[in-house]
């Protein structure tokens, strides 16, 4: 018996981490569709068996929403996709979006047992297959998912009136306040969403490009959010057309804060006005919200030049260049004072970024950009090397004296990270701010220094990463729960 | 959610005034604040500042003139039609407070954003002292209506087809200057603020009147926008050698302060593309024209 299952082990790791297939290189960098294909149904089943079923499954310790991977993974190697499914579900009000945008590697992969010897298995991927294949049935509103939808808020109902009659609102789209408002839906409250722009997402629909996270799959991902009942208001600005203060006097019984980080960086050099240099922030919304790549079928302009330089390592970074490449660059230059090991991007986004022809220029600081009347011609920068380590753990980059040098380009966007956006911190009373300008909230549940007040994602935390904004929007609401129904602050 | 027209009123070739149902907006806004718009689905962003609003009855006005493709898909909508999305009142509002004798000059379509400044102003018993411009009387707008609000109230016309026959910062030199030279009265030292809203060489030249006599001068921009909330920083200017984003930091501005040899540039960043879209709007209005024609002869 034993011999048996310890080969039984030993074949499963044999099997290799299944690929991704993907649109080629050449091909893709000539459109704005998805890059990763997704795993076919084979390909899921194969992979999913790669997984030993741990008795203490150390994937979910990686996980910031704690998703039931070892049971998923189980279902999926069952063909229990739709099971599966609902597995995530019990815990991720955003699958799809997860496992493509999720840095797998940092988490729940990090942790998998196979990675000591071999890879890790693909538990983004396999996450991502589940619930595609959901959303291609195209039945979110159609019979399984509504049925279960319905299912929640009559659940909702017997489970507790006194939830039922109390409202709740989510300032802001993004995967903070969805995830937020999705998890206090199905608790019975009655929750309104309030997004600036004139789309949902925050920054799955700004920021994140289409190759990368189509938006048909946030459109659906949204409508099963309003499908537990929650209800969304577009082109509210709150802080101007309607105030925390106002909310809390008109009948919310709370308000939960998920704005993001909404306040483009730049690096203070001169020539930063030029025409032609863009915010990260800018030139992704110009392309990604308003569709600028489209234009002119779609209004929005947006620079299409032949060479053009990214400043910054992160995903807003890569997401920036492959852009830029997909616009039409000859030549799009990724700037990085540090070395590649230090790069705060998903490796995936690197290797990506590489294959399609990013030149990635390393250890390399701009110091000016250099203009002709009002227009970008180059950029001037200099030399880095890597000293001792500072706060954040990572070698400190130190500038080369003489190592001046310039490089022709046309256009410069500046991805050097986002802070917090005051527009709404700053006409909200008692908020309590820390030094950078984010909203001090308990890490544990979002309470702010305001009664009835709780924030989360990365208007508390400063930039971090989509899973991390949807466990505090969840957490929040567990918090939010609490409060409301015992008053205790 | 959509935005209805509830009354369109054309006040001169090419400048239409939208009173828009926007109740929560039409609640907060103050003078001196804008809105974004998008009109349609497939439309860009842009900013216009709210020209009057009524709480009671939850309206906003905005007044635009033809000048883009957006602007001109504007004007082609009527009365009942909606636009898309009306977000706001977005940026800081005018200061208003009782500083005494105040100039208010408007250049062509941006007397409507002077409009309701200069009322609050009036309101809270300053000494309102307008003037107004446009290339030619039919182009001048919301004459009446600023004549109502003002104490003392001068038209000028590029062409001299009616008022002043020059530029509004000469007549306002004029009036500064002349006021040197009269004996009843020194204006010049009288005057306790000057608000000037227009095309932007014309805040800059009124800028550069005012700015000998060191009357402190606002001035409302009008850079390119795309969200108006402060996320992307399309619309930043330098005022006093600092970086600022006009969407939040402003729309007003110390005149005296504002680079805006850079507005100027900047507002040119999409020049081409602007024209493509325009030329090829018009295109499409007038193959749907001539098609209707021809369904009519047909």
């Amino acid at each position: 018996m034993v011999s048996e299952k310890s080969n039984k082990k030993t074949k499963k790791v044999k099997i290799p981490r299944t690929s991704m297939p993907e649109q080629s290189p050449e091909e893709r960098i000539k459109n704005f569709k998805e890059v990763a294909l997704g795993y076919t149904e084979e390909d899921a089943v194969k992979e999913s068996k790669r997984c030993l079923q741990c008795k203490n499954p150390r994937c979910i310790e990686g996980c910031p929403v704690d998703i039931d991977i070892k049971s998923f993974i189980n279902l999926i190697s069952k063909k229990e996709f739709a099971k599966a499914l609902d597995k995530i579900r019990e815990k991720s009000s955003l699958p799809a979006i997860c496992g493509r945008v999720c840095p797998q590697e940092d988490q729940c992969e990090k942790k998998c047992i196979l990675a000591v010897k071999d890879k890790p298995v693909a538990i983004g991927r396999l996450e991502r297959f589940v619930a595609d294949r959901k959303l291609s049935e195209n039945s979110i509103t159609g019979n399984e998912s509504n049925g279960s939808s319905e299912n929640n808020k009559s659940k909702s109902k017997e489970l507790d009136c006194k939830t039922s009659n109390k409202k709740i609102a989510i300032i802001g789209s993004g995967p903070a306040g969805l995830t937020c408002a999705g998890e206090l839906a199905k608790m019975g409250y009655k929750v309104t969403i309030f997004e600036a722009l004139h789309k949902t997402g925050g920054v799955l629909v700004y920021g994140i490009p289409e190759f990368r996270l189509p938006k048909k799959i946030l459109e659906k991902e949204v409508k099963f959010v309003e499908s537990l009942g929650v209800e969304i208001k577009l082109n509210m600005v709150i802080g101007k057309v309607l105030t925390i203060d106002d909310m809390l006097n008109n009948g919310y019984s709370s308000v939960f804060i998920g704005t993001g980080a909404g306040l483009p960086y730049f690096m203070n050099i001169p020539g930063e006005n030029l025409n032609g240099v863009y915010s990260a922030n800018e030139y992704l919304t110009r392309s990604n919200l308003m569709k600028a790549y489209l234009f002119p079928e779609y209004d929005t302009p947006i620079a299409r030049v032949r060479n053009i330089a990214v400043v910054g390592g992160g995903n807003v970074a890569m997401d920036s260049a492959r852009t830029a490449k997909r616009l039409g660059a000859k030549n799009v230059y990724l700037i990085y004072r540090r070395s590649e090991v230090e790069m705060p991007a998903r490796n995936e986004e690197i290797e990506h970024a590489k294959q399609e022809g990013i030149e990635f220029i390393l250890l390399t600081n701009p110091v000016e950009i250099v203009g002709s009347e009002g227009w970008v011609k180059k950029i001037k920068c200099v030399k880095m090397k890597l000293g001792e380590p500072d706060e954040s753990g990572r070698r400190r980059p130190m500038p080369i004296d003489g190592s001046e040098h310039e490089i022709n380009v046309e256009a410069v966007v500046m991805a050097i990270g986002q802070g917090p956006n005051p527009l709404l911190t700053s006409t909200t009373s008692d908020l309590k701010l820390t030094r950078r300008g984010n909203i001090e909230a308990d890490t544990q549940t979002g309470k702010t220094s305001k009664k009835g007040v709780f924030a989360g994602g990365d208007i508390a935390t400063g930039t971090a990463t989509v899973i991390l904004a949807m466990g505090a929007g969840k957490n929040a609401a567990g918090a939010i729960d609490k409060y409301v129904k015992t008053g205790i602050w | 959610m959509l935005y209805k027209i509830v009354r369109k009123t054309k006040l001169a070739e090419g400048i239409d005034r939208f009173e828009i149902k926007a109740p929560l907006i039409a609640k907060k806004a103050k003078a001196g604040q804008f809105v974004v718009i998008r009109v349609n689905e497939y439309g860009e962003r842009i900013p216009l500042t709210i020209a009057d609003y009524d709480s009671n009855k939850g309206i906003i006005s905005l007044v635009a003139m033809s000048i883009g493709k957006t602007t001109y898909m504007l004007s082609n909508l009527k009365q009942g039609d909606s636009i898309r999305d009306v977000v706001g009142p977005l940026g800081k509002q005018s200061d208003i407070k009782r500083f005494g004798k105040v100039i208010c000059v408007g250049g062509g379509a941006g007397i409507a954003p002077v409009m309701p400044i200069a009322k609050a102003l009036k309101n809270t018993r300053n000494y309102i002292i307008s003037i107004i411009g446009a290339k030619n009387e039919d182009s001048l707008i919301l004459a009446d209506e600023m004549k109502e609000i003002s104490d003392e109230f001068y038209i000028c016309t590029d062409d001299g087809s009616i008022g002043f026959h020059g530029f509004v910062s000469e007549m306002l030199n004029e009036l500064l200057e002349g006021s040197e030279k009269s004996s009843n009265s020194n204006l010049r030292r009288d005057i306790d603020r000057v608000i000037a809203i227009g095309p932007a060489p014309m805040m800059s030249a009124v800028c550069n009147v005012t700015k000998p006599y060191s009357i402190k001068t606002i001035v409302s921009l009008n850079s390119i926008m795309v969200d108006g909330t402060g996320m992307c920083g399309t619309c930043r200017v330098e005022v006093g050698g600092e970086t600022k984003f006009v969407c939040v930091d402003g729309p007003e501005f110390n005149g005296h302060k504002v680079n805006f040899d850079l507005l100027m540039l900047r507002q040119k960043m999409y020049l081409n593309e602007e024209k493509k879209a325009l030329d090829l709007y018009e295109e499409k209005c007038r193959c749907k024209a001539f098609e209707q024609k021809k369904r009519k002869t047909c």
